[in-house]
């Protein structure tokens, strides 16, 4: 019998800050993915409401703990028990960190292509694109921040890609 | 020579020397206030050549910026910012810009015109790449990069709006202030280091005041709206698709470790409005290139915009009105104008006075005049003029020239655009919707008047927001409106070599060369004469070149039409375009939970995929990898070895048909699989061949978990979800991967179990966990999952938990491992135990493979249809012809095998059409003691004991080998069962 040790997927890399950017580790307790068989998305939709407040999002929305992630799949801030869908734990799958501060628009120009304007990219907009050459998940959680998702493996360039990013902005 | 002292200068070295400058104006300003005019060496020639132009587009004072790996090439003085401590060099010339040996280029011109090279190194053939080559690029060229590896961050970066504005001379910002006032998102972009254009360079009135006054409230209006953002020091440089323009930003400010040089913008806008300007043209006459020789727009804006004087005694030629704004702006700033030369017919000389043209001061003026010669080594001495009354020579050490004004109509030609000619200004025009979405206003439309450009911009700007759906008010203010009116002049009759292409070194006789040579097209006179090559790309010299070149061949100008404008419209670094890219930013790096405990063990890693995986674990006393592999085979072979295996591909296929969906993409069945248990698949692509292989438990009735091999991972999930979208939309399932949930770990070796028992809440036993087992299991209560499956042939399992364990994990059963005589095994090691047992990889699975040469034909069921079934079953692809997986056994541990090795029987000659096959894998097995490999060979599997000979031609081996099963070790497979 062994005793193991989590450590989180950005342990040791974060907190990090540069001319008024932070980044931080985000670390939601549970994150599971969730794509209906055929037909079901309605009633798994109503499953979802009742169980945790929030149905299944548009494409390129989050709604609550729920966040469009790609075609015909979502994923879950939480825990659900759900009939109708193929549920698969991915808690510890992907690394989350959450950008913020005055200029993080400007630190995410600089690897992110989409346009990340206000007025076109509102709060619980997500977009899934590329940060360098990562495939990422992009939500915008309020004026100023933004949440990243990558692979847990990519940790490191993620933070690396944004670090450089938010000293380049710093410094002009 | 400056016309006040300024208060405040910097100091930085031009060749070495030191110069004092003001902070922020261009280094060619600083030189020619310091009166210096030779600042660089021609391409070809090496003729003594000096500042020309006062923008991006200058063909002549082209220098080196800094020293050593930092040193950029090629920047042009007349847009680098002067800055304390800048170190500047100039180009092509040894030993020094005064005394250049290769001048003597300049001396045997008559020799070296356009095409001489081709006509002359023809033969023989063999001497052009390794003597005439080399020697021809050593004496003409430009700057040189320096061959280091240059640490300095450069930038990549998009922007988004509804209106990109380029350029920021007056119809620039009015065409901004139009489209920001009506609410659109405005970009403003702009090359110079301050936003005004001409406006900065000129004497103009806008609203009864000065035009800088009206540049400076238009600044601030824009700049406090949130709508609007300003980028100077950036060039627009290409336009591309959907609205997408490239733009390379200077970025401002001393350089500094993790500052970026440049930024290269990826802007996408709905709308673009082109406010280029346009850039004035030379003409040709003989010996034009002399230091001094100068563009007039660029001598006013050294006088107007930075007060500096290019010279004591000035002469300007032209053939057009600006002649005398160029000569009453230099009387006002009180230098000495010696002579107007007017090409155009008129009245003779006339002093002081002409039409509506208001003169600052007397000087004589030539009407219907040309300037016919120069003089002046390293700077202009005396020009010599035809004028009615005869020839005169005049002293002068400047002269401004003015051919005309060509529009900046690049932009509007990068997507197959073609310029249209307008005879009025005798200059080429855009095309109206040459670039979708793109529009023009102002001097790149030919439009040169100040009140012109304000009020044909705000119309045109109030046009592209009321597409926009905004409600646009257009307020001009008042300007001057003077008529522009110019007569051709491009290349002054008469003898001496006049240049056109200052920065090729191609002047009007190579032109009419390449058009007696009947390389007619200009397409063709540009390659044949290599003018409106190099950095410029004929910004300033394309339009006379053309002219020339119609002249010539009899043709007229629009007939002749343009070469092809491309982007860039400056040169871009390409550390700018690749910014990110250096060293290990090529790619992401993958790194598994492992790493950081591999890394502290010493264990060098490889790269596999994207992911870094240990190569092998070094112990103090080993001297070699090979040293190292043996050790940790043993460990699986005698006693039990870990190996982080979570870079493999993990996905997660559930739904009512998920056992239908892998029966259509496997060989084999899978929905006869039991739920707790494993099955090994091959997988076809839809030619037959094998595509992947791996692994599939079934996890429940409805939920299976495939793996796949690290590499093909992603290529396996793009597969999945074409087969549900495509193929079989029928199928209810989905796939999703869950590689990164799981670290997974191999524990291999006769005492296995034993070392999971020891991690494990429950112990388990071979009842519990047979062989191709599956299931759930608890580790320190975490919640994982347990496969029997073995890629050693050992006694094997895989153990997976929640990433987050992983390195915990992994740390504890190694610890325990070496407790029984074990360890952890790196690539190296895997890669021998997997060749000892003849399983395959991707060096087998290569894409040209068949189930039937691999020996797996019996895996494609007969009772089902998969992806590839039909196909591999064509014929040629089964039967003895095929080159089929074998084992190849050296004859001893000092014979070595190489993979890509080819095989031949015992007595035939090591030729390509006797190849018989070729090897793929090879390693040094230590539990035989002898060097084992895995190939192809014709008919291979009726072969076994055969002695062939193994040839590698690129590594001069020849070895014999025994042909055998590719199972060398355990063929029953007791081991791995028991």
């Amino acid at each position: 019998m062994a005793d193991l040790i989590a450590l989180t997927p950005c342990a040791g890399l974060l907190p990090l800050a540069h001319g008024g950017v932070e980044m931080v580790e985000v670390l939601p307790a549970r994150l599971m993915s969730v794509a209906p068989f055929a037909g079901q998305e309605a009633a798994v939709s109503a499953q979802l409401e009742a169980q945790i407040g929030a149905g299944l999002a548009p494409p390129n929305r989050r709604s609550g703990a729920v966040t469009w992630f790609g075609h015909g799949t979502w994923m879950i801030a939480g825990d659900v028990a759900l009939a109708g869908a193929a549920v698969t734990d991915q808690s510890d799958a992907w690394a989350v960190v959450q950008v913020s501060g005055a200029r993080a628009e400007d630190v995410l120009a600089r690897l992110v292509p989409v346009d990340f304007r206000a007025q076109v990219f509102k709060t619980h907009h997500v977009a899934k694109t590329m940060l360098g050459h990562m495939a990422v998940t992009v939500i915008r959680t309020g004026p100023d921040s933004v949440e990243i998702m990558v692979m847990r493996s990519m940790a490191r360039t993620l933070v690396h890609d944004l670090g450089v990013a938010m000293r380049a902005v710093a410094l002009r | 020579m400056r016309l006040q002292a300024p208060e405040h200068t910097v100091d930085f070295t031009f060749d070495g020397r030191r110069i004092k400058g003001v902070l922020g104006e261009p280094v060619a300003a600083a030189l020619l206030a310091n009166g210096i005019k030779l600042v660089a060496r021609s391409f070809k020639y090496h003729r003594p050549r000096g500042v020309m132009s006062a923008g991006s587009e200058e063909q002549n004072a082209l220098v080196t910026l800094g020293r050593g790996a930092q040193a950029e090439p090629n920047v042009r003085a007349t847009t680098l910012e002067v800055a304390a401590g800048l170190e500047v060099w100039s180009q092509n010339a040894w030993p020094s810009l005064r005394y250049d040996v290769m001048a003597v280029n300049d001396f045997v011109a008559p020799f070296l015109a356009a095409g001489f090279y081709y006509k002359t190194f023809m033969w023989p053939r063999s001497f052009w790449e390794k003597l005439y080559e080399p020697v021809i690029r050593r004496a003409a060229g430009l700057g040189a990069l320096s061959g280091e590896n240059n640490a300095e961050t450069y930038e990549k970066a998009f922007a988004f709006c509804d209106v990109l504005v380029i350029g920021a001379g007056p119809a620039g910002l009015m065409a901004a202030l139009t489209a920001a006032r009506a609410g659109a998102d405005v970009i403003l972009a702009d090359e110079d280091t301050a936003m005004g254009g001409r406006l900065l360079r000129e004497h103009e009135q806008i609203d009864s005041r000065p035009a800088r006054e009206w540049v400076a409230e238009v600044l601030a209006e824009l700049d406090a709206m949130p709508n609007v953002r300003l980028m100077t020091r950036t060039t627009v440089t290409g336009a591309y698709d959907q609205g997408t323009y490239g733009a390379l930003e200077r970025v401002a400010g001393p350089r500094m470790p993790d500052k970026p040089v440049a930024c290269f913008w990826r802007i996408v806008a709905k709308r673009a409005i082109l406010c280029a300007g346009a850039l004035e043209r030379p003409i040709a006459f003989p010996n034009n290139d002399r230091p001094g020789i100068m563009i007039a727009s660029a001598v006013r804006s050294y006088v107007n915009r930075w007060g500096v004087v290019p010279g004591k005694a000035v002469a300007v030629f032209g053939n057009n009105d600006d002649v005398y704004r160029t000569a009453r702006d230099l009387v006002v700033a009180g230098v000495k104008v010696v002579a107007v030369i007017d090409s155009r017919d008129g009245e003779a000389v006339v002093t002081g006075n002409r039409d509506d043209v208001t003169l600052g001061g007397d000087y004589p003026v030539y009407m219907g005049a040309q300037v016919i010669g120069t003089k002046g080594r390293h700077a202009l001495q005396s020009i010599t003029i035809r004028h009615k009354g005869g020839t005169r020579t005049i002293k002068a050490d400047c002269l401004a020239v003015s051919g005309g004004w060509n529009p900046t109509v690049h932009l509007t030609c990068h997507m197959n655009g073609r310029p249209t000619w307008n005879e009025e200004i005798a200059s080429f025009v855009p095309t109206p919707d040459s670039v979708p979405g793109l529009v023009t206003a102002g001097a790149c439309n030919g439009t040169f008047s100040t009140a012109g450009c304000l009020s044909e911009a705000a119309e045109v700007a109030a046009q592209v927001a009321g597409g926009l759906g905004l409600k646009p008010k257009v307020t001009v203010p008042a300007a001057d409106d003077a008529a522009y009116s110019v007569t051709p002049l491009w290349a002054v009759p008469g003898k001496g070599r006049k240049w056109i292409d200052f920065q090729n070194d191609v002047h009007v006789k190579d032109i009419k060369l390449a058009a007696q040579e009947n390389f007619r097209s200009v397409e063709h006179m540009k390659r044949y004469t290599t003018q409106g090559m190099a950095p410029d790309q004929g910004k300033s010299s394309n339009v006379v070149a053309l002219a020339v070149l119609a002249d010539a061949t009899g043709r007229g100008i629009p007939e002749t039409g343009t070469t092809t404008f491309r982007p860039p419209y400056v040169p871009v670094p390409i550390a700018a375009m690749g910014a990110g890219g250096q060293g290990k930013g090529f790619a992401p790096q993958r790194f598994t939970t492992s790493h950081q405990a591999s890394v502290a063990r010493g264990a060098p890693m490889i790269e596999a995929g994207l992911w870094y995986r240990p190569s092998y674990f070094p112990q103090r006393g080993e001297t070699d990898w090979r040293a190292s592999c043996d050790r940790e085979v043993g460990y699986v072979r005698n006693a039990v070895g870990v190996c982080d295996v979570s870079t493999l591909g993990k996905i997660d296929i559930q739904g009512p048909d998920a056992s239908a969906l892998l029966d259509f993409v496997y060989t084999n069945k899978f929905s006869t699989l039991k739920v707790g248990r494993v099955r090994y698949g091959l997988m076809l692509r839809e030619d037959g061949h094998v595509m992947d292989d791996g692994t599939t438990a079934r996890l429940g009735e409805t939920h299976f978990v495939m793996t796949t091999t690290t590499a093909a991972a992603s290529q396996m999930m793009r597969h999945l979800a074409f087969v549900l979208q495509v193929l079989r939309p029928d199928l209810d399932a989905t796939v999703i991967s869950a590689t990164e949930q799981w670290a997974q770990f191999a524990v291999a070796g006769p005492q296995a179990r034993t070392l999971l028992n020891t991690v494990l809440d429950q112990e388990i036993d071979d009842k519990s966990w047979p062989f191709m087992a599956c299931g759930a299991v608890r580790v320190g209560g975490v919640a994982g999952r347990l496969f029997r499956i073995s890629f050693s042939g050992e006694h094997a399992y895989e153990i997976a938990v929640p990433a987050r364990y992983g390195e915990s994990l992994f740390r504890i059963l190694v610890a325990q491992a070496e407790v029984l005589g074990g360890g952890p095994y790196g690539m190296e090691a895997l890669n021998v135990l997997r060749i000892e047992k003849g399983f395959i990889t991707h060096a087998e699975m290569h894409g040209r493979t068949t189930a039937y040469d691999l020996g797996m034909e019996r895996m494609v069921s007969a009772q089902k249809d998969c992806i590839g079934k039909t196909a591999a079953a064509r014929p040629g692809l089964l039967g003895a012809e095929r080159q089929q997986l074998v084992g190849l056994r050296a004859k001893g541990s000092d014979h070595a095998l190489t993979t890509g090795a080819h095989l031949f029987e015992r007595a035939a000659a090591e030729t390509r059409e006797n190849s018989q096959g070729y090897v793929t894998s090879v390693c040094f097995s230590p539990t035989f003691g002898t060097y084992l490999a895995l190939g192809f060979l014709e008919n291979g599997r009726a072969r076994h004991g055969e002695v062939i000979k193994l040839r590698d031609h690129l590594r001069g081996i020849s070895e014999e080998v025994t042909v055998c099963d590719p199972v060398f070790f355990d063929p029953t497979g007791g081991r791995a069962r028991g």
